[in-house]
C-alpha cells in the first residue's frame, strides 16, 4: 500500500494552460523518490499539489491520495503526515520569531507538548539536525543564522511531528557546496533512521543521484522517463534524459580530467 | 598582465578585515577562477578589481599602472553578474540595454555593433526590439553577455554567471563563454563555487577562504591534487555522478 499515490494529476493555470500534464507516480513507505526537471517542468507545482497548497486560481484534476486523504478535494495531514522543506529557508522561516519558538509550534500543535516537555522537545529537535549550541540557536532569529543553520532549523521543524513523508523542494540549491553535502548527509541519515519516505525535487542530477533511489524525469509538465536513478544515469532512454545526463557529465568529466 | 592585485587587503573601519594580503595576476589568454564560499570575500575582491572600492592596503594594477577607472579601463574590462533577472532594466528594449556600454564610452550606439554582439551570443537581430521579460533566464544571461562584449573588452569579470541557470542552459552558456575567448580574444575571470564549471573553463584557479588566498595554481594541479585542507573539503563535497 502506497503512502502517496498521484494518479493522472493535471494542473492548469487560470487561463487554462496545462502546467502539469497527466502525472502519475507513487511513494511507498521508506521510498526515496526524485522528481527531476528544469525550470518550468512542473516539479514544484506537483509538490504543492501533493500537500494541497496550490496557489489560488490554479486548478488541479486527477487524484492525489496521501495516507488515505484526498489531497485535491479535502487536504489533510499537512505538517503531520507530510512535511515540506523548501529551497530558501529565509523565506520559509518567520523573520519575527526565534528558531526555538518556530520549532515549538508544530510540537505543541501536533504532539501536544507543553512546558518543560516542549522545551526539551525543541532542544531534541535541534540536536537531531546536528546543531550544536542549541541554547543559542533556539534564541536566534533567522537573520542571525547562516544559510546552513537556517536550513537545519527548517528540517528540524519538518521533522518535529515525525511525518511519514518529507517533501524536499530544492533544499540545497541556495547553499554552498560544503553545506549542501552536510545537508544531504543529514537528510540521508534522518530518513534512514526513521524509515521516513522522501520526495526529493531538484534540477540537479548529481544531487538527486546522491540521495534518491528512484526518479521521474519531468519536462514541460510531463513525466518522460522513470526508473532507478542509477539506471537513468547509466542508460537514459528518452532524448531529454540523455541531454540532462550529458550536461551533468560535461562538468563531472572536466573535474575528473584534473585528476589525471 | 591585464589586471593584478598586489598584497591587497580590505576592511571596514571597525571589524575584522574582509580581505588579507591578496596577490593574483589576470594574464591575457589565461582564464582565472576565483573559488570560495559565501562570505569568503569573492565579491569584495571583484569590487576592488572593478574599481568600485579601493583597497585599504596594497595596490590593484591595470596594464601595469595603479588602477584608475577611466575610459581605457571601462573599455577593457566588463562584468557579468549572477542574476540575469535583476541586471537588465525591465523598461528598456534589448537594443538599448546592449548598446549601453557603447554610449557610456562615447563610441556611438552603432546598431551594427549591437547586432554583431547579439549574433555572437546566438540571439537573432530582432531581439533588439524586445523587452527583458520576454526572455528566459538563459536568454537573459546571453543578453547580459552581449552587453558586456559589445565594446570588445579584453577582460570579462563574471560573478557566478551560470549559478542561477538550469544544468542544460549552464552547458550552453559555458560553451558560449569558451567560444568568445577564442573568437574575440577575451579573457575571463570567473567567480564561482561550481568546480565543474571552473575545470571546464579556467586554466588557473585561486581558492579564497575567509579573506585569504589559501591556494592558487594551474587548475589541473589545484583541483587534481589540492594541497590545502579547505580545497580538499570543497572537492570532496561536490556531488558526483555514479560511475558507469
Amino acid at each position: 500500500m502506497s503512502l502517496l499515490t498521484v494518479d493522472g494529476l493535471t494542473v492548469r493555470a487560470p487561463g487554462g494552460r496545462v502546467l502539469v500534464d497527466d502525472v502519475s507516480f507513487t511513494v511507498a513507505p521508506g521510498d526515496r523518490v526524485g522528481l527531476l526537471g528544469e525550470s518550468g517542468s512542473g516539479k514544484s507545482l506537483t509538490a504543492l499539489a501533493v500537500i494541497g497548497l496550490l496557489p489560488r486560481g490554479i486548478t488541479a484534476t486527477g487524484e492525489i491520495r496521501l495516507d488515505g486523504a484526498d489531497m485535491l478535494r479535502k487536504p489533510r495531514g499537512r505538517g503531520s503526515v507530510a512535511a515540506t522543506v523548501f529551497q530558501e529557508p529565509l523565506t520559509a522561516l518567520d523573520p519575527l520569531m526565534t528558531a526555538g519558538k518556530q520549532i515549538a509550534l508544530p510540537l505543541r500543535r501536533f504532539r501536544g507538548l507543553r512546558g518543560t516537555a516542549l522545551r526539551d522537545g525543541v532542544h531534541a529537535a535541534l540536536d537531531e539536525v546536528l546543531l550544536t549550541d542549541t541554547e543559542r540557536i533556539a534564541r536566534s532569529y533567522p537573520h542571525q543564522l547562516s544559510g546552513g543553520q537556517r536550513q537545519r532549523v527548517a528540517i528540524a521543524m519538518a521533522l518535529a511531528c515525525r511525518p511519514k513523508l518529507i517533501i524536499a523542494d530544492e533544499p540545497t540549491t541556495a547553499l554552498d557546496v560544503t553545506v549542501q553535502a552536510e545537508i544531504l548527509d543529514l537528510l540521508d541519515r534522518i530518513v534512514a533512521t526513521h524509515g521516513t519516505s522522501l520526495l526529493f525535487i531538484t534540477h540537479d542530477l548529481p544531487v538527486a543521484a546522491r540521495i534518491v533511489r528512484d526518479s521521474h524525469v519531468l519536462r514541460a509538465g510531463r513525466i518522460v522517463e522513470s526508473g532507478p536513478i542509477a539506471a537513468l544515469v547509466e542508460n537514459p532512454a528518452h532524448d531529454y534524459t540523455r541531454t540532462l545526463v550529458a550536461s551533468a557529465r560535461r562538468f563531472d568529466e572536466a573535474l575528473e580530467r584534473t585528476r589525471r | 598582465m591585464i589586471l593584478s592585485a598586489d598584497g591587497v587587503g580590505f576592511g571596514y573601519r571597525r571589524g575584522a578585515p574582509i580581505l588579507t594580503d591578496i596577490s593574483l595576476d589576470i594574464q591575457a589568454g589565461r582564464n582565472l577562477a576565483l573559488v570560495g564560499e559565501s562570505g569568503a570575500g569573492k565579491s569584495t575582491l571583484l569590487r576592488l578589481l572593478l574599481g568600485l572600492a579601493r583597497p585599504t592596503t596594497g595596490v590593484i594594477r591595470f596594464d601595469g599602472a595603479p588602477l584608475t577607472v577611466g575610459r581605457p579601463f571601462r573599455r577593457a574590462v566588463q562584468a557579468v553578474f549572477q542574476d540575469p533577472y535583476s541586471s537588465l532594466d525591465p523598461r528598456h528594449r534589448i537594443g538599448r540595454i546592449v548598446a549601453e556600454p557603447l554610449r557610456g564610452l562615447g563610441l556611438g550606439a552603432d546598431p551594427a555593433k549591437v547586432t554583431a554582439a547579439l549574433d555572437a551570443v546566438g540571439l537573432p537581430a530582432d531581439t533588439a526590439g524586445r523587452y527583458p521579460h520576454e526572455f528566459s533566464g538563459g536568454q537573459r544571461q546571453r543578453i547580459a553577455i552581449a552587453r558586456a562584449i559589445v565594446g570588445n573588452p579584453r577582460l570579462l569579470l563574471a560573478d557566478e554567471p551560470v549559478s542561477a541557470l538550469d544544468l542544460t542552459t549552464r552547458v550552453r552558456i559555458v560553451d558560449l563563454l569558451a567560444s568568445l575567448c577564442s573568437s574575440h580574444g577575451l579573457t575571463i575571470m570567473l567567480v564561482s563555487h561550481d568546480l565543474g564549471v571552473v575545470a571546464e573553463l579556467c586554466a588557473w584557479t585561486a581558492v579564497l577562504e575567509s579573506g585569504r588566498l589559501v591556494e592558487q595554481g594551474e587548475t589541473a594541479a589545484v583541483l587534481g591534487r589540492p594541497s590545502h585542507p579547505y580545497t580538499q573539503r570543497l572537492l570532496a563535497s561536490v556531488p558526483r555522478l555514479p560511475l558507469s
